[in-house]
Formats: C-alpha cells, sequence, structure tokens
C-alpha cells in the first residue's frame, strides 16, 4: 500500500538519504531502526512533505496510487492529517501550551472540514477515550501542562487516528518516556494497528522495541537501508554486518571485575531530603516535597553498585546529596567512615575520593576552556600538581584518547569521545568512587558498549568503585553486581544485580522488568548456534 | 565564521562617530564658545561647512562637540549598568530561589517603574540640571537591564552539567561564577551593552532637548534641536542636522548589535556544532 | 485565576509603597530646607515658617511620610506654592491631556506594529520582509522629539493641515482635541511601532520553530493556518511584556513630546514645577507617572495570565 522506490534526499546539497525503497502494508507495523544520524527521521519527513527548505528529493513514494512526492503543497495538506498522521519524540513539546487538548484532537477533524465543531468535539472526546484518556478524567477542558509526558503523547496519538488514517508514522514515540510508560504507549498503538486497519511505521533505535512490535523491520545506516525483511527472520539471519555489531553492542556485557572481600566505602543511612514547594497562596505554604525518604545502604569497595529507577523517582536527587551537593533533611552519608556534609564544609580530602561522570555529553563541559585545563579542574581540590600536564596527558591515555588532545576545545570531539573525557577528568584526582550518573544513556548502542567496556576495564585496573545511576535494567545489568530499585524516594529492593533480574521480590521491580522490551530469546540462540543462514 | 553584512556597515558608523567625538578633543574648524552675532544663520559655505546658528557658531563644529558628549554620557552610563547590575544579577543568579535573589529582583522590578527622564527630573529637582546627572539618570535606568540579563543568562547556565563538576571540584559560587559564568554570558552583555549605548544617545538627546542634561556652554545634539526649533522655518537646516547626526548613530549601534547578535547567538553556535 | 490576580495585586500595591518612600526619600534629601530652597535666597523667616506649615514639614521623618501618603490615598496632593491652588485640582486638569495622548499613542503603535510584524513574519526572508526590517531599523533610531519637528515641518508648516502646537481643549467636542493629539500621538507612537513590530515579528519566528507548530503541521494546517492558530496567541507572550516595558518609554516620550507641541499636559507641569522650585508638584507628578507604570505592570501580568494557561494556577 506503501512503496518508497529509490528515494533520495539532499539537503542544500549535503546527501542525507539514497536508494531507500521499502513497501508496507495495511495492518501491519514497519520498523525502522537506525543510530542517531542515520536518515530515520528524514525519510518520516520526507514521507509525509514536511522537509526543511533546502531540500532536494527524488524518487517516488507512493501512497496508494498516488505519488506524493508529485503533489502540490495544497494537496499535501489535504493528505496529512487525513490519509497520513505523525507523532513526535517529545511530547512535552509537541502540543500547543496555550489550547486545550480538546481543542488540539477537534482541530484535526475541523481543518480537513470532516466534521461539524459540535460533532469534532464529540469524536475528539471518543477519540481521546480510545488512547486511553477518558472524559471523566481527562475532560476536553484540560491543558497540556496538566498532564504527564505518556498522557501527552497519548493526546498526539489521538489527534494523529481522529480522521483514521491509512498510515502512521511514530518517529521514537517512546523515546523521552520511563518504561513502564513505554509499555502502555507501546501496547496502544500495537492495539490501533489492529483496530483500526492502518500502516505503522515505527522509528526508533531500539532493536527490542521493534523485536516486539514490529512485522518487517529495516536497518538504516548513513542515509540508506543495509537490510530489510520480516522481523524475525533478519533477526535469526543478520545478514549484513552492520546488523550483527547493533545488536551485539544492544546487549553487550563486559568482561566480569572478580569481588574482593567486602569492606564498606560509602555507607548511607536513613538519607532524607525535602524541596520546598512554592506557595498555593499569600498565606498558604503546603509542606515540602520529599524527594528522597529514608533511604539506607552500603556501597563495598571495589564494588559497583547499580541504582535504577524512573524519573522523578529521586535518584538526581541522592545522587547530588551523596556529592556532598544537597543538603540533608535527615539522616547521614559516610564516605571511608567520615560524615559527609553539603555545602562548602566538605573538607577537600574527602571530594577528592569522589568524582562523577554526568549524562549529557554536551552541557558537561565549559566551551570557552581546552580539554587539559578541563581534566585538570579537579585539581582545585588537592593544589596544582608540579607535574599536572604529566598526569593529564596519562589520564587522557587511560581512557584511549591521545595527549595532543589536552590542546583541542571540546567542540572537536564526538558524544563518545566526550563521555570518555568526562571520565578522564574524574580520573585525575585518583579516586576511590566514580559516581556515573546515566553516563551512557546518550550515547547509541555501538559506542555506549565501548564506553562499558572502558569502565570495566579501568575498574580492573585501578580497583575503582562504581555507583552507577540509570534508568535502563539492560546497562545496569552489563555493569553492575549489585542493584538499588528506587521509587518515589525510597529503596524498594536492593540485592544481586542478577537475583534481583531473575527473581524480582516487590511488585514495582517486577513491573519494571515486565515493561522493559527485549529481543525473544530462542531468536537469540539461533543466531549463536547456527550463524550460517539458510536462505 | 560569516560576519554579517550589517554588523560591517553598523561598525563602520559606530567608528566614524567615534573617530569625529575623539578627533573634536584636539581639533574642531571653530571654536563653540565664541558667540559672533554678525555671523549668525550664514548657510553653508567654504568656511563654515554646514553653516552656523543663531549666533553665529560653527554647526560642524558644534555637531562634532555634541558627538563627543554625547558618547561620553552614553558610554558612561552602560558602565555604570554593567558595574553594578552585572555583580547583582550573578550574584542574584548563585543565590536563585534565596531572599538575596528576591531582594534583588525586586529592587529591579522598583526601578524599572521609575523611565529614565522621571529619573533625571528627580535627580535635577535635587540637584540641578548637568551632563553628570544625566549620566546617573541613565547609569540607573541600566542597572536593572544588565541585572536581568545577567541573572537570566546566568540561571540557565547553573542547570548545566559542567557547572555541577564544578562543585564536585570543590569550586565555590563566587569562583564559579568568575570562571564558569561569566566568560559564557559575555556575548549576551556585549549585545545588552551596544544596545543600551544606542539607547543611552537616544536619552542624553531628549534630556538635554528638555534641559536636563549638559548645560551651555557645552553644546549637545539634543539642546542644538530645541534651540533650532523656534527657528524651523527660518533655518529647517540647523533641525535637520543634529537630528540625522543622531539617528545615524543610533543606527549605527544597533545594526552592530544586531550584527554581534547573529555572530555571537549561542542558539545558532549550537546549531552548526 | 482570582487568586493569581489577587497575588499580583498585593504586589502592586508593596510596589507602589516601595516607589512612593523612595521619591519621598530623593526629594527629603535635597540639602537644607525645602521650603526655604522653593522661596529661594529673598524670602523672609516669616514666609518660610509659614509655608514650612503648609508643606507639613513639622514633626519626624515616619510623621511627614505617613501624612504625605495618606493625603495621595484621600487625593488630596498638597498645595501648589506656584500656582497657589490643590496640586490635585492642576493634576486632573492635565491629566485630561496626557491620558489621551499616552493611549491614543499605545493604541496606535500597537494597531501598525500587529500587522506589519505578522506580515513580515509570514514572509520571512522575502523582499517585504527586508523592506519592512530596514523601515523599523530606521523607526528605532529616530528620537521620537525630532521625528515630531519634522512633522511639525511638513504637516503644520509646509501642508497647513495640522496646527503646530498648543490645545484647544475638550469644550468643543472630541474633533478638535483629537486633531491636535494627532501629531504628537503619531510621533510617540512610530518609533515604539517599529521596536513592537520587530518584536512580534521575532517571536512570530520563534514559535513557528517549535515542536507544536509541526505537530500542527502534520495534522494537516497550512503553514499560514498554523501561524494564526498556533503561533500567534503564543507569540503574544513576549509581545505583551515589550508592551508593558514600552509604557515606561512613552511616559518619557510623552513628556518630551508635550514640550515639543506645547500641550498643557503633565510634562508641561513637572518642567515648570521644576523650574519655579514647586516641589511638591514634582513630587505629586512623579508619583502619578509611577504608578501608571506599576499599574500597567499589573495589568499586563494579568493578561499574560490570560493568554497562558499555565499562570493561572500559580
Amino acid at each position: 500500500m506503501i512503496r518508497l522506490e529509490n528515494l533520495a534526499l539532499s539537503i542544500h546539497g549535503t546527501p542525507i538519504l539514497r536508494n531507500m525503497s521499502l513497501s508496507m502494508a495495511e495492518g501491519q507495523v514497519f520498523g525502522l531502526v537506525g543510530e542517531s544520524g542515520s536518515g530515520k527521521s528524514m525519510t518520516a519527513l520526507a514521507m509525509m512533505g514536511l522537509l526543511p527548505p533546502g531540500a532536494q528529493v527524488s524518487g517516488h513514494i507512493h501512497l496508494g496510487d498516488t505519488d506524493l512526492l508529485t503533489r502540490t503543497e495544497p494537496q499535501m495538506c489535504a493528505l496529512r492529517g487525513n490519509e497520513l498522521a505523525m507523532i513526535f519524540q517529545e511530547p512535552m513539546t509537541a502540543l500547543n501550551p496555550v489550547q486545550t487538548i480538546g481543542d488540539q484532537v477537534a482541530e484535526t477533524l475541523l481543518i480537513h472540514g470532516q466534521a461539524t465543531r459540535a460533532e469534532a468535539r464529540r469524536i475528539a472526546q471518543d477519540r481521546l477515550a480510545r488512547v486511553g484518556l477518558p472524559p471523566d478524567r481527562f475532560p476536553l477542558s484540560r491543558y497540556p501542562h496538566e498532564l504527564s509526558g505518556g498522557q501527552r503523547q497519548r493526546v498526539c496519538i489521538a489527534m494523529a487516528i481522529a480522521l483514521r488514517p491509512r498510515l502512521l508514522i511514530a518517529d521514537e514515540p517512546t523515546t523521552a518516556l520511563d518504561v513502564t510508560t513505554q509499555a502502555g504507549i507501546l501496547d496502544l498503538l500495537k492495539g490501533l494497528v489492529a483496530d483500526e486497519g492502518m500502516a505503522l511505521m515505527l522509528i526508533t533505535h531500539d532493536l527490542a522495541v521493534v523485536a516486539g512490535l514490529a512485522d518487517h523491520l529495516a536497518v538504516m545506516q548513513k542515509g540508506a537501508i543495509v537490510e530489510q525483511g520480516a522481523t524475525e527472520a533478519v533477526f535469526r539471519q543478520m545478514n549484513h554486518p552492520y546488523t550483527r555489531q547493533l545488536f551485539e553492542a544492544s546487549g553487550h556485557k563486559p568482561a566480569a571485575t572478580e569481588q574482593v572481600s567486602p569492606a564498606p566505602l560509602l555507607e548511607a543511612e536513613n538519607v532524607t531530603c525535602e524541596y520546598p514547594v512554592p506557595r498555593t497562596g499569600l498565606l498558604h505554604r503546603p509542606p515540602p516535597f520529599r524527594a528522597v525518604d529514608r533511604v539506607s545502604f552500603t556501597l563495598n569497595r571495589g564494588e559497583s553498585l547499580g541504582l535504577v529507577g524512573e524519573s522523578g523517582c529521586g535518584k538526581s536527587t541522592l545522587t547530588r546529596a551523596l556529592l556532598g551537593l544537597q543538603p540533608l533533611r535527615g539522616g547521614e552519608i559516610r564516605l571511608d567512615g567520615q560524615i559527609v556534609n553539603a555545602g562548602e564544609r566538605m573538607p577537600a580530602g574527602m571530594r577528592r575520593q569522589m568524582q562523577v561522570v554526568f549524562q549529557d555529553p554536551y552541557g558537561s563541559f565549559n566551551p570557552r576552556h581546552r580539554v587539559g585545563r578541563l581534566v585538570a579542574e579537579p585539581f582545585h581540590l588537592t593544589g596544582r600538581p608540579a607535574d599536572a600536564a604529566v598526569r593529564v596527558a596519562e589520564a587522557l591515555l587511560s581512557v584511549g584518547l591521545q595527549p595532543e588532545d589536552a590542546q583541542k576545545y571540546i567542540h572537536e570531539f564526538s558524544g563518545g569521545q566526550r563521555q570518555r573525557i568526562a571520565i578522564a577528568r574524574a580520573l585525575i584526582t585518583h579516586p576511590e568512587l566514580i559516581v556515573l550518573d546515566e553516563a551512557v544513556s546518550a550515547l547509541d548502542v555501538r559506542v555506549r558498549a565501548q564506553v562499558l567496556d572502558l569502565l570495566a576495564d579501568l575498574r580492573a585496573r585501578l580497583g575503582l568503585s562504581y555507583l552507577f545511576i540509570s534508568h535502563d535494567l539492560n546497562v545496569v545489568r552489563a555493569i553492575t553486581d549489585r542493584v538499588l530499585v528506587m521509587r518515589a524516594g525510597q529503596i524498594v529492593e536492593q540485592g544481586p544485580t542478577e537475583d534481583i533480574l531473575h527473581a524480582p521480590q516487590h511488585p514495582y521491580t517486577r513491573e519494571l522488568i515486565a515493561a522493559a522490551p527485549v529481543i525473544p530469546a530462542d531468536w537469540q540462540d539461533e543466531r549463536t548456534h547456527d550463524a550460517r543462514p539458510l536462505v | 565564521m560569516r560576519v554579517p553584512a550589517q554588523l560591517i556597515l553598523g561598525a563602520g558608523l559606530s567608528v566614524v562617530f567615534l573617530a569625529v567625538a575623539l578627533l573634536s578633543l584636539v581639533w574642531v574648524p571653530q571654536d563653540v564658545t565664541t558667540l559672533s552675532i554678525a555671523d549668525r544663520l550664514q548657510p553653508p559655505s567654504d568656511l563654515h561647512w554646514l553653516g552656523t546658528d543663531h549666533f553665529g557658531r560653527d554647526v560642524l563644529s558644534m555637531l562634532m562637540v555634541g558627538a563627543r558628549i554625547s558618547i561620553a554620557v552614553a558610554l558612561l552610563a552602560v558602565g555604570i549598568g554593567i558595574a553594578v547590575g552585572v555583580p547583582l544579577g550573578l550574584w542574584a543568579a548563585a543565590k536563585r530561589g534565596s531572599w538575596v535573589d528576591e531582594v534583588i529582583m525586586r529592587g529591579n522590578d522598583l526601578i524599572f517603574a521609575f523611565p529614565s527622564l522621571v529619573i533625571a527630573i528627580l535627580i535635577t529637582a535635587v540637584f540641578g540640571p548637568s551632563a553628570v546627572n544625566a549620566i546617573i539618570a541613565i547609569g540607573i535606568f541600566n542597572i536593572p537591564v544588565f541585572a536581568r540579563v545577567t541573572r537570566g543568562g546566568a540561571l540557565s547556565l547553573w542547570t548545566l552539567d559542567y557547572i555541577l563538576a564544578a562543585r564536585v571540584a570543590g569550586k565555590k559560587a563566587f569562583r564559579i561564577s568568575l570562571e564558569h559564568i561569566l566568560p559564557n554570558i559575555a556575548n549576551l552583555l556585549i549585545v545588552q551593552g551596544t544596545i543600551q549605548f544606542s539607547l543611552g544617545i537616544l536619552a542624553e538627546a531628549g534630556l538635554s532637548y528638555v534641559g536636563l542634561g549638559a548645560q551651555p556652554p557645552t553644546p549637545s545634539w539634543g539642546r542644538m534641536l530645541a534651540e533650532a526649533q523656534t527657528l524651523i522655518y527660518t533655518a529647517p537646516r540647523l533641525a535637520i542636522l543634529p537630528g540625522l547626526a543622531i539617528v545615524f548613530m543610533v543606527l549605527g549601534l544597533n545594526l552592530m548589535g544586531d550584527g554581534l547578535r547573529d555572530l555571537l547567538d549561542p542558539r545558532l553556535r549550537r546549531a552548526a556544532r | 485565576m482570582l487568586r493569581f490576580a489577587l497575588t499580583r495585586f498585593v504586589s502592586l500595591t508593596l510596589s507602589l509603597i516601595a516607589a512612593s518612600l523612595v521619591i519621598f526619600l530623593v526629594i527629603e534629601v535635597i540639602p537644607g530646607d525645602p521650603a526655604a530652597y522653593m522661596l529661594g535666597l529673598n524670602a523672609t523667616p516669616e514666609a518660610v515658617t509659614a509655608l514650612r506649615d503648609t508643606l507639613g514639614l513639622n514633626g519626624t521623618l515616619a510623621e511627614r511620610y505617613l501624612n504625605w501618603a495618606g493625603g495621595l490615598l484621600r487625593g488630596d496632593f498638597g498645595q501648589s506654592y506656584s500656582y497657589r491652588v490643590p496640586v490635585a485640582e492642576l493634576v486632573f486638569e492635565r491629566l485630561w491631556v496626557s491620558l489621551p495622548l499616552a493611549i491614543y499613542a499605545l493604541a496606535l503603535s500597537t494597531l501598525i506594529a500587529f500587522p506589519v510584524g505578522l506580515i513580515a513574519a509570514a514572509r520571512r526572508g522575502g523582499v517585504t520582509d527586508y523592506g519592512i526590517m530596514g523601515v523599523t531599523q530606521l523607526g528605532i533610531a529616530v528620537p521620537n522629539f525630532w521625528f515630531a519637528m519634522l512633522l511639525v515641518l511638513v504637516f503644520a508648516i509646509n501642508l497647513r493641515w495640522f496646527s503646530a502646537g498648543g490645545f484647544p481643549g475638550w469644550q468643543d467636542g472630541l474633533l478638535p482635541g483629537f486633531k491636535a493629539l494627532t501629531l504628537p500621538a503619531v510621533a510617540l507612537a512610530l518609533p515604539q511601532a517599529s521596536i513592537l513590530a520587530r518584536v512580534m515579528r521575532s517571536a512570530l519566528i520563534e514559535t513557528l520553530g517549535q515542536d507544536y507548530i509541526r505537530t500542527a503541521r502534520a495534522k494537516g494546517l497550512s503553514q499560514r493556518q498554523a501561524l494564526t492558530r498556533h503561533a500567534l496567541r503564543n507569540a503574544l507572550i513576549p509581545v505583551l511584556t515589550i508592551i508593558g516595558l514600552q509604557f515606561s518609554f512613552l511616559i518619557a516620550g510623552a513628556i518630551i513630546i508635550e514640550n515639543v507641541f506645547f500641550l498643557p499636559g503633565l510634562g508641561r507641569l513637572i518642567f515648570q514645577g521644576i523650574t519655579q522650585r514647586d516641589l511638591i508638584v514634582v513630587e505629586s507628578v512623579v508619583m502619578l507617572l509611577v504608578f501608571a507604570v506599576i499599574s500597567v505592570t499589573f495589568l499586563v501580568d494579568i493578561a499574560y495570565a490570560a493568554v497562558d494557561p499555565r499562570l493561572r494556577r500559580r
């Protein structure tokens, strides 16, 4: 029903897509997988006719009998929202903040002249109920800011399916969402495809998501499809080396480090943190929000401890408290037996023991300083040693970079290299403990696998301890010995990582594990046993 | 990086005015303090390139000295705004959410309620009119502008991970503000400084037009216009020339500000990354 | 919404109290005796004592402030020394020139700026856009009082369509009054409109880059429909901020423009007050102007909440 033939695209002369051919059928899910910059989103925008200025397209995009590339802009307007619909990655900004959700869903119907105002509102209510937002709890008069991210994505879906389009394109629809929310949205999309008989193009970087949902699968690399076919067959065969690399990287587990005898390094005892809540009236101030609620745990010397939880569970606040950046409301944190006090009272010698690597490879560095100065910043704690330049060079070498890189600015490095620089900065004061705050979450799978290897290697060589904070169970499984599961400010479960992942005790842990998409085990087994597939 | 055309044009105009103002310190075609009624209202000639005014003074010379007054007042006023406003803004951002922040921001709002002319009127009512009072009045008006821009820019930086990294490295708020915040909001401040400079030129002209700026015999563009107003029928040249000087000076600064913004805008730079 | 308005109203009141304190203290710091200062060097001691009484200068600082502020609340601004009439009477009379002028100019600048900014944003990068940007760039650079003089030169002296100054009053009907205020209002409005149009344009362009515009386009809205149905209302938020800030410039501009056109408004009154050392008049008019700016800020805050539902809950 939908066919791309030799689609090619360039923007201001830079080639983006080449020789893209694929076909999709109604009532089926087509998965488009690739790393960032592979051209998957541009493929979607080309199909919608929403390419940025300066785009040159050639080839054909057939929707039924019409070639979309020959349509005029007014003709495309009539098709968009009607025959073709699309939802995007970031639900927090995808809705107009000053318009009610009812008006925004009804607009799809009104703009195409398919309903009167009253009918449009009735249908909008209907569609919102279909996507899981029933009118008694989510009246049409709600504004986007009154909804959570997952609920907003549901509104976007209601908007997209209001006119029962033949094709729905979902561009990373769950990447910005928590894993349990993601599971709900993916279920909804699956149900809609079955009920409405539309075609769904699911664009994602996550192989596990397509494995669970897509009937067909295409793998993209550098603007071209390298492999496509029925999902199970592609997984079982993996004809193209790139597909194989992606697959291996997504389940990558670095070599394990043997555990030394337990001796406590970092101890938290009933740690509690609160935030003041803004006044709701002139005199009335509600009680403070308790972000971290009586958390206790021990991290042993040489251990890698995971901390897993969804957004808003308090893991960032806990991290800050552990680093001595956030005052405690109650409880105690001890590093090597000494009490960690928040603020400037924390002695430099103690800060030196504990360094951190953050999530965002772009926001983690002052863009005006050279790498040498960035990496040397923690020397503030020890006083700048005479051999500072040598130690910076050593740190850079130990994370797989070159000493000459100290002279460069941060914008000259890729995301993965930046995380290596962040690790070098954390290593420079020879700390005992490194806090890794979602340190690999922003990286593509292949780069992520390399950084995980580096971390495992450093731990083995330098005897480091890690506190590894993540929302991703796969990554936690790869790099931690023990894991803490956090929810609503509390640790609900803790224990050895493999035990928790295989036999979770707490219902929330079970929910988390059940929600995480996985590639069916037998597809992988077959691959390892019989790597040379029959054709 | 491509330099925007408007930046070249604007900087060119501004440099010409600055050069003329500096030149007037050492040389002007005619002395502007001697009056010569015999030469009054002369049309442009070889001796007086732009003619003379109703006291027989050389208009070109007066415009040159006026440029100096105008630029000096506006520049010093920007200096006051930066010297007071930027530290306040940095302080407020470092103490975001605390009572310090609240007091600084409410103080800002309070100053914003006084238009610069009203501040000048109040100061004049107390101390009498002078160029110094004009500088203080415009300078006071500039303080909350720079404090807000600084605080806004600094607040967005305080949420970034490299600030957290500096805190983990044990650096205190004061050091972080100087080392990490200030250099990264310098672009914002340069652009805002250009805008306030041009607003200062306009404000100085307005103040001296109503007699609250530089006092006679010092010539200023605003007072030249005030004096020309009664002669607008007989010698419209006297009313048009100082006005054109103001327009080109302000235009130059605004074009330069817009050009700098295009060149330095962090969003554009991020897009190019 | 009501709670939001109430909170803003309390902050309005606090700002007014703070502003009145500042003005009062500034007038108080005048070196020497205000009464002697106002009467000049040749005043007799009896005259100074008498004036001190009328000014309410006897008593502690706090008492004098409360007296003055209490008077303001009752509409009693004190007695003008130079005019020998209550200041309230003077101010009220002049307000009937200044207020219509300010509203006229604000309305004019908004009416010009909105469509111009909208067209420039819709035709972004085109010839129309470049033309508008050029003209507005020039408009910002023109001092309003000089523009006023040029208007007089062209429309009053050469074309004789308007009179060069003066104000006939409202007693002969609205038309002569508005005619006399037209050139001053245009002189005030055009530079303001230039700024506003540019803000409108850049706010619209910024909004057009937001994710929800892409969502709207994916629904089938054309670029123009996305602009009018989604971008416009969101762009109003920064535009409102500028309108609020501009009011302060408009007041300063109006004071000067009244001098160009010899309009008997508050601007003329305040300068007469300064030259005649009539501090009570200066103090009262300044307080009134600051009151106007703070009230407009309050109205802008309320307008924000009307436009943006996210603010209503705060």
